[in-house]
């Protein structure tokens, strides 16, 4: 071969192989992830928003079918007073379905403490519900199987297998799941799954006036849940448990647990 | 991490159906306002507009084929879910106008006197 041919050879390589390079630059990977997104649901309760309406719990309830008078709540709020005299008091009177329409504490057996206004010190509200933790307790210790995590990271549980034992309701370090009084099995929070997958927020999303509770798909970076998540000062309940909770919090304090 | 799946299950839960309707303060103000567009208008003006419609109407989904009429939660207590005075200054809640439930005309709804759609005090019936 003449140098002057294999040179030719060369530039004609050179050239051929770079048509299928710029070919490919084609191809983004964001819009090949968009066609089978990957989504993996996470919550965000900002505490510094909630007022303690209860509207949550309200239309969680008559969405899930959970009867009002039972004493029993996929979601509930707490309400945190710390009095200037160094003590605190956390209540949640019905899981606040009707709201904080008491200026007392509930202390529970039917006990209410009055808390002079003058000796408040901080109080806030903090809405609850299930974590859907990445690494669950409770679907680990179900002995028949009947409870596990969904694809894009809900915690369900199956119905029509699960034998009400129990061992979930003591698993969770959250108390988030609970005996439903008319199906006879355990039950928890869905993250409202038969709305997600029609479009539509969960219930509680829904019905907050404050914006306190949103939810948002956290393997989405450019999500605002995600971004909110990624940026700003998040915290989590019971870090130390190893569950890796997926609802997220703004504005914790360290006796919210 | 060792733990079940129960793949037949996910259908099961994703078919419930649904009771209250479109999500968004935005999407929910633009459907209700097709037939209640004078209330709406009023509502997204004013104070409340940042509550949801169904909040204190109920849950509609099929509104309005099914059910045809909403139950309208009047109750004073519905009102009182914010507009009780608790003395937090800390709390969001102390920038919403509180009153005393137990002084404040007692028994009497609070519709009677309020707007709810236009809760400005000069709005008043």
């Amino acid at each position: 071969m003449e140098r002057r041919e294999f040179l030719q050879k060369c530039i004609m390589v050179v050239v051929g192989a770079s048509v299928p390079v710029s070919a490919l630059t084609f191809i983004d990977p964001k819009k090949v992830f968009a066609a089978n997104p990957d989504i993996q649901w996470a919550f965000l309760v900002d505490t510094n928003k909630c007022v303690g309406c209860g509207f949550c719990v309200k239309a969680c309830k008559t969405e899930n079918d959970i009867p009002f008078e039972a004493h029993v709540s996929r979601t509930w709020v707490e309400r945190y007073v710390y009095t200037k005299d160094d003590k605190r008091y956390v209540d949640s009177p019905q899981a606040a379905l009707h709201g904080f329409i008491d200026s007392r504490i509930d202390l529970g057996r039917g006990e209410f403490k009055e808390i002079d206004p003058k000796n408040v010190g901080k109080a806030f509200f903090v809405p609850k519900l299930c974590n859907h933790c990445s690494s669950p307790a409770c679907t680990q210790v179900c002995p028949v199987g009947a409870t596990y995590k969904t694809d894009d990271g809900v915690v369900l549980v199956d119905r029509s297998w699960c034998i009400g034992c129990g061992y979930c309701i003591m698993a969770c370090p959250y108390g988030a799941r609970f005996f439903h009084p008319v199906k006879h099995v355990v039950d928890k929070c869905t993250f409202c799954y038969h709305r997600l997958s029609k479009g539509l927020d969960s219930a509680c999303v829904n019905a907050c006036p404050f914006k306190a509770r949103r939810m948002g798909n956290i393997h989405d970076p450019n999500d605002p849940i995600t971004q909110i998540i990624m940026n700003e000062r998040v915290g989590v309940l019971k870090d130390e448990f190893g569950t890796k909770p997926q609802a997220f919090y703004i504005g914790l304090a360290q006796e919210v647990r | 991490m060792y733990s079940y799946h129960r793949k037949s299950n996910v259908m099961e839960w994703k078919n419930q159906p649904a009771k209250y309707g479109v999500s968004g303060r935005e999407r929910m103000h633009e459907y209700c306002s097709a037939c209640h567009g004078a209330v709406v208008k009023v509502r997204t003006e004013k104070l409340h507009g940042i509550i949801p419609c169904e909040d204190c109407h109920g849950p509609a989904m099929n509104h309005p084929e099914n059910p045809e009429k909403l139950t309208i939660d009047r109750s004073r207590e519905l009102c009182l879910r914010c507009h009780t005075n608790l003395p937090y200054t800390t709390s969001e809640r102390h920038r919403i106008p509180g009153i005393n439930p137990k002084t404040h005309n007692t028994g009497a709804e609070c519709v009677k006197c309020h707007n709810p759609h236009n809760p400005s005090l000069e709005g008043m019936k």
